[in-house]
């Protein structure tokens, strides 16, 4: 049974990265539309900050394999 | 530019040391059984009966206060297992037969009425044979596929790696180095080897070592009649499913060690009686990389020299475009004042990994893994975590340790956390970071490739298993080309973090 839990532990953190990437990628979506010359910063730091988000997910996941 | 050559043989010398792949978890491979009649689960107090009759039969897990009753006719026969205070009853009848494992008040009792009757104690060899061609399981197979090996296989060839191997002080015959040719095994096309040298075996492409009172001198071959040599029973420990490999030979059967692994097998793996440090598929792949890259950029070196103030051509028209995207792009905004400082690290993380990531993506050549290996990830986060730390200025250390403007309580919750931030949160995602995403990527190729053998039922059902060929040949080259991406994110993802943990701890503040 641990093994099942920690999996649906891993997707619970998985749904909170997903929620958090997704507002990421649509702001910088609407930032680049207000501006569209500053698309390079704007990319720049929308990949940044989606891998920092992803890091949480990544030790959520990370936990799950240990605990399973 | 030259100097990026010597970051590039820095890091590759020092992925080099940690030569062995941290496995991850080790996969179930179950074993499976045909024709598999009379399953019982049981947990409670009055419990767990089995009546099975056929060619394999007869499974009995039991726990509880009476437990564990397993009646079993066949070839094959009668597994139980109990935990219980009365517990384990075991009769069988057939050519191999009467197992029985039985903890609590009251000892197992096994009745065996013929040929290899009753073993009351472990003996895995000619019952659970861990068959391949009974049941496909994707999960186990693309682990399998994605992991590090003591060959490198192209197709059904193996080509062979040398082997060195430590045996550890406490083991049998032990504290001493092996070196040979993993060839000395003669591995099949699936990486089992058919002959042991020294007390070492390959199972599924990876060294082990044999346990116990085995031969040690040399080769031996290895025979188990017309069974296969290798034989994984499923254990409980701890409340944990694991696998325990063991190998039969001569009517006896050898507990064989689990993979290598950095950690030693102390996060699960399984202890291990020998250390691994061979060079295996990985390190021949980082080192091809590593000199291609060096020929590649010495190549381009040379070529700003003898063709100044001339537009580029060729490979250097190329590399010219991405390395000046990473300098304006990553270096100059995070870096400040010292970008050029750092240019030689930044540019050797990103074409290192990049080029790693590509070189994985080349089918038919072997398919190696090596920046979905977590020892190499942890390499490259550890050189971005020593190059930050050495480089941090007294600044950086006073907002770790003694955050500016903060009353004394406060500090108190906040330096440990930024203590954790800094010396592990940063270093370990960049490491899962990569691994993450490049073992996923691999993994999901190779199911998709496996939905071939899903479909067919691994042989049983040809027909569908053929004409899944297209639909799975069109779902891996999508996943392919999603993965040609992600290995220019990723390297991308690893350089630009790295510039902004260096840009972090060497900014210059004005309070």
């Amino acid at each position: 049974m641990t093994g099942s839990l920690a999996a649906i532990g891993a997707g619970l953190a998985v749904i909170g990265a997903a929620i958090g990437i997704g507002q990421i990628g649509g702001k910088a979506m609407e930032a680049i539309a207000r501006q569209p010359e500053a698309v390079g910063d704007i990319r720049a730091n929308m990949i940044l900050m989606a891998a920092l988000v992803e890091g949480a997910a990544l030790i959520a996941i990370l936990l799950s394999f240990f605990v399973g | 530019m030259r100097k990026l050559g010597f970051i590039f043989l820095f890091v590759s010398m020092a992925c080099f040391i940690s030569a062995q792949q941290h496995s991850t978890k080790r996969t179930s491979t179950q074993s499976t059984q045909q024709n598999h009649q009379g399953h019982n689960h049981d947990h409670g107090d009055h419990s767990g009966h089995n009546h099975a009759k056929g060619d394999h039969s007869g499974h009995n897990h039991a726990k509880g206060d009476h437990s564990g009753h397993n009646h079993a006719k066949g070839n094959h026969s009668g597994h139980n297992h109990a935990h219980g205070d009365h517990s384990g009853h075991n009769h069988a009848h057939g050519d191999h037969s009467g197992h029985n494992h039985a903890k609590g008040g009251h000892d197992g009792h096994a009745h065996g009425d013929d040929s290899h009757g009753g073993h009351a104690h472990q003996n895995a060899c000619g019952h659970m044979v861990h068959d391949h061609s009974a049941e496909f399981n994707p999960g186990a197979v693309a682990f399998h596929h994605i992991s590090d090996q003591n060959v490198y296989s192209i197709g059904p060839i193996q080509i062979p790696l040398p082997c060195i191997l430590y045996t550890h002080k406490s083991a049998e015959g032990g504290s001493k180095f092996d070196m040979f040719s993993s060839g000395k095994f003669k591995p099949d096309y699936h990486g089992n080897g058919s002959m042991a040298y020294n007390g070492y075996v390959l199972y599924e492409g990876s060294a082990r070592r044999v346990r116990g009172n085995f031969n040690r001198e040399g080769l031996v071959e290895l025979k188990n009649g017309s069974h296969s040599v290798y034989a994984v029973e499923e254990m409980q420990e701890n409340g944990k499913k694991k696998d325990q490999l063991y190998l039969c030979q001569g009517g006896q059967s050898f507990k064989v060690d689990s993979k290598s692994t950095l950690d030693g097998g102390l996060f699960g793996g399984g202890i291990t009686s020998f250390t691994d440090f061979s060079i295996t598929k990985n390190v021949v792949s980082m080192l091809l990389v590593s000199l291609f890259l060096f020929w590649l950029f010495r190549k381009v070196a040379r070529a700003y020299k003898t063709r100044k103030g001339m537009a580029p051509t060729g490979v250097q028209g190329f590399l010219e475009p991405i390395f000046v995207f990473i300098q304006d792009e990553v270096a100059k905004p995070f870096l400040g004042k010292r970008w050029e400082e750092f240019i030689p690290i930044l540019m050797a993380l990103f074409f290192f990994i990049l080029g790693l990531n590509l070189f994985g993506q080349v089918p038919f050549f072997g398919g190696s893994n090596v920046t979905g290996s977590l020892s190499v990830t942890a390499v490259l986060a550890i050189v971005a975590f020593l190059v930050t730390t050495k480089n941090g200025n007294k600044d950086y250390w006073k907002h770790i340790f003694n955050m500016p403007g903060l009353p004394a309580w406060v500090k108190v919750i906040v330096t440990p956390v930024e203590m954790m931030g800094a010396f592990i949160v940063k270093p370990l995602t960049l490491m899962l970071r990569l691994f993450g995403n490049m073992t996923a990527g691999h993994m999901v190729i190779v199911i998709f490739v496996g939905l071939i053998f899903i479909f067919g039922k691994n042989g049983m059902n040809p027909a569908a298993g053929w004409g899944m060929v297209v639909p799975s040949a069109l779902l891996t080259m999508f996943m392919m080309a999603i993965e040609l991406l992600v290995a220019f994110i990723q390297a991308f993802v690893f350089t630009i973090l790295t510039a902004s943990y260096i840009g972090a701890a060497t900014e210059e503040h004005h309070h």
